[in-house]
Order: structure tokens, then sequence, then C-alpha cells
């Protein structure tokens, strides 16, 4: 059985969230109330993960920390279709790894623009969302290149772990202030991904309009 | 010592008490930068539990706390504190959900709590889902104390709260009580004869921003505080990207700056009270006739 410890407003909780509902995984979401109560800071959860932080994943007694290793750890179990981590094919592989990275970065500074605007965190705002537009920019024009290519997807043929690592952290982009406007091609890819199956929202990021 | 008011910031909000901090945040955090009526605002929580508020050079004189809020006063108070009665009876039990800042208007979440019509697309599966999108008339009149009421209010809600499963109609009352303060009474889901309260305080930071704070308090019937927190910040967090993409920021207050329907009598109501009250503070006035 799949435990989850949770926040609905994490974007990282959202990445494994969304990852085991494009699988069809069934599992148990168990709530951690980080706000105001920070119960991430109490004995219980930080022997659970002594960063403090969600989410964690308890699958039948194994315990992982850290949202990207648990999306690879979930993408590579064995029944899970090879797309999602594509371990067979090393290019694919690398550039899985390098959209990891890439998402770790985003999720840095889109996080600090969120809790500065959300939470009233202090913070170089502008200098967050200028940072934040350089990456969108670079995520832009790769997107681009892979619609050229006859691809859609961050390393792949087909939608991967990079691909859901990177979406909660651009579509919550908007939240610390950061305009998703200008990246057309950005536009495309999240609504791509908003139409696979299986595929659910978080609270804030609203699913594509039916029928289309 | 009273702060200074350069910017003539009407008295009815500026001699008004509003909430600047959640408690349980202050004690997690000590210390919080924040903002009332286009002034900075300092909140910290010393170490043996005293509360101290400053703007600027200035210490707040008027600083209160209730409802798991710290109130502050940057005038000469003429009232008190808001007061929900319901909140009183002694077997309720009292939540705060999570404050979260809004680059809105805090009128225009008062505005968007009232509305019923949002219900079953933003909050859709929760409060409300399609083809159940049709408002049945509903009452709206004065409230007694002040305010408006609207009363008589009846939505399909597929999981109205943390504690349901399986949707039915449900029965609201909101009142607003004060301009930036506004609360929505809900049948309990287990005792329908008592009412869930839910007040939405706006603490409003500047004319387009505002910092959303929630109180609930419920009968005492399988209220798990967490999950009740967790669904609030769920709702709040569907609500917040859709006021943010409102324009214009501040609430317009003539009646046909914006086309409204019958389904809006509520927010018709509360935009004329605020003309009649006098706030320009996060509206839009009406032009002069």
């Amino acid at each position: 059985m799949i435990r989850l410890y949770d926040h609905e407003l994490s974007g990282n909780c959202y990445k494994v969230r969304l990852l085991l509902s494009l699988l069809g995984e069934q599992y148990e979401r168990v709530p951690v109330d980080l706000h105001p109560i920070r119960e991430n800071r109490t004995a219980w959860f930080l022997a659970l993960n002594p960063h403090g932080q969600v989410p964690v994943l308890d699958d039948s007694g194994f315990v992982l920390c850290e949202s990207n290793a648990i999306l690879v750890y979930l993408a590579s179990r064995p029944g899970v279709p090879d797309q999602w981590y594509p371990r067979n094919d090393v290019q694919a592989l690398g550039r899985t790894a390098r959209w990891l990275e890439f998402a770790t970065r985003l999720s840095g500074i889109i996080s600090a623009a969120r809790n500065h605007d959300l939470m009233q965190e202090q913070a170089d705002i502008g200098a967050l969302r200028s940072k934040a537009r350089s990456l969108l920019r670079v995520l832009d024009e790769h997107l681009w290149f892979t619609e050229q290519a006859g691809r859609g997807w961050l390393a792949g043929e087909a939608p991967g772990v990079a691909d859901v690592a990177c979406f909660p952290w651009v579509m919550l982009s908007g939240e610390g202030g950061i305009d998703r406007l200008p990246w057309p091609a950005i536009a495309r890819w999240t609504d791509r991904v908003k139409r696979l199956p299986g595929f659910v929202p978080m609270s804030g990021v609203f699913p594509a309009s039916p029928g289309l | 010592m009273s702060i200074p008011n350069p910017g003539r910031i009407e008295p009815v909000l500026w001699d008004d008490w509003h909430p600047v901090a959640e408690l349980a945040a202050l004690r997690h955090g000590r210390r919080l930068d924040t903002g009332l009526l286009g002034r900075p605002l300092t909140v910290t929580l010393r170490a043996d539990g005293a509360i101290d508020a400053c703007s600027g050079p200035h210490a707040l004189p008027h600083l209160d706390t209730r409802y798991g809020f710290v109130w502050a006063c940057l005038g000469a108070p003429v009232r008190d504190i808001v007061k929900f009665a319901a909140a009183d009876e002694p077997d309720r039990i009292p939540v705060t959900g999570g404050s979260m800042a809004v680059a809105a208007s805090g009128l225009r979440a008062v505005e968007n709590f009232l509305d019923l019509g949002h219900l079953g697309y933003v909050h859709q599966g929760y409060l409300g889902e399609e083809p159940h999108t049709d408002i049945k008339p509903y009452t709206v009149g004065p409230r007694e104390g002040g305010g408006i009421r609207a009363t008589g209010c009846r939505v399909y809600q597929p999981r109205p709260s943390p504690a349901d499963t399986s949707g039915y109609e449900v029965d609201y009352i909101y009142e607003v009580h004060r301009p930036y303060i506004v609360v929505l009474y809900k049948a309990n889901p287990v005792d329908r004869t008592r009412m869930d309260l839910i007040a939405l305080l706006l603490q409003p930071v500047s004319e387009e921003s505002c910092v959303a704070h929630s109180f609930m308090s419920y009968p005492p019937h399988d209220v798990n505080e967490k999950s009740v927190r967790g669904f609030q910040q769920l709702i709040f967090g569907q609500d917040r990207p859709i006021l943010e993409n409102q324009l214009p920021k501040r609430l317009p207050l003539d009646a046909k700056a914006e086309i409204s329907v019958r389904a809006d009598s509520s927010s018709a109501h509360y935009r004329r009270w605020l003309s009649q009250l006098g706030v320009r503070f996060g509206a839009i006035p009406q032009a002069p006739a």
C-alpha cells in the first residue's frame, strides 16, 4: 500500500499526486498541517524526514523523501511502462536527469516568489521573478525545438517524469506574480499535460476545458 | 499617540478594528511584516507572550486578540471588534484557517465569498458542479446591527464539507458585518438544526491587496481541525487565482460599472451599502451625479 504524506497546496506534493494518478495507482493521502501549524517540524514528522519537508512516500514500509526521487522510484517499479523513466534509452535518460535538475531550480525560485506573495515572507521579489523568467525562456525554447522535431515532451517521445516534475512549478508561477503569457510553447505543453488520461488538478491549477 | 493618516482614509475604516495576524502563525514565526490601510505594519510575539505591533516608528496603541487573530485599530476605535454570537455557544470548536495574501482588493474577496454563481465552476466537485449551476432566488436585506444579510440561499453541493462524502442541497445564510468582514452560516452536515460558521476576515493591506484570514466555528460533530483547515485552504486556493485576475483590482461601486444579473443580488446590495457608508479604500467610488 502506498501512503503519501501530503499537503494540498504544495507543488512538490502535487508532482507525486499527478504521477500516481497518471499511473492509475491507488494510494492513501496523509495530510500534514503545514500552515500555520508547521506539523512538518514536529518530532514524529522529522523522524520520517529529517529535512522536515513534504512529500514523503511510504510504499509498504519503504520510506522515501524528495519529490524527484519519489517520481523516479514510482516510475521505475516493475510493470510501469518505460516511457515514464526511460532507463533503456541513454539520451532520453540523460535529458530526464537534466529536466529533473531544472525542476529543482524552478521550484526553488517559484516557491520563494509564491511564499512571498502568498505567505508574506520576505524576499527580493524582483530578482526572483527575473530569474524565473530566465528559466521559463529556456524551457519555452526547448519545447519549441522539441515540437519542431515532432515531439512534444521534455525528455523523450512520450510524457515522462521530467514533464511531471516541471509542470506544477510552471503552473504555480502565476501565484508568484510571474506571467506565463509570453511563452506560447509552454502554454501548448501545459495543455498537452492537462489532456493526459488520468490528469488531476490541484487547488489553483484548473483542468483543461472539455470538448476541444 | 495615534498613527498619521496622510491619505485621509475614511473613519469608517481607520477607526475600526482589522485582523492583522493569525496567532498560530506568530507562535511559529514570532514576527510578521505586513501592512494595514496603506501603512506598513510589523507584528511581533515576545517571548513572554505579549504582542507588539508598530507602523514605522509608531507603536500601535490599539491592539487586541479575538478568534485566534491579532486585531489592530490605527485610529481611535469607535466600536468593538466584530462578534459572531453563534461562536459563543460553549460546545463549538473554533478553527483558524491559515491566512493567505491576495493581490486584489479585500472588497473583491468579500464579493467573491458572497457569490453563489461561482461555486459550480471554481469549486467544481466540492461546493457545486455542472449541471446544478442555476441560482435559485434568495432574499437580501439590511442586517440588524448594520451590514447586509442574504437568506434562503440553496445550493446543490457534491462535497459541502470535509465531513461529507455525498452531495445534497445546502442552506446558506450570508451576513456582511463590516466592509471587510463577511460570514457564512451553513447547515451542519450531521446536525442540520445547527449552523457551521465560516467567516472571512479581510485585512486591507493596500487598495489592491489584502490578507484573507478565515475563522470557522463548528458544532462538535466529527470535527478534525486539520481536515477543516485543509479543506478551507483547498477552497481558498481555488478562489485566489480567480480573484487576482479580476480587473480592475479595486471594487467598482457604480451600479453600471459591471453587468450583474439577478443571482448577483447580494453583490449589488453590498456595493450599494459600501457607497452609503462612504467606503473608498479598495473601491472605485461612484461618480458624482
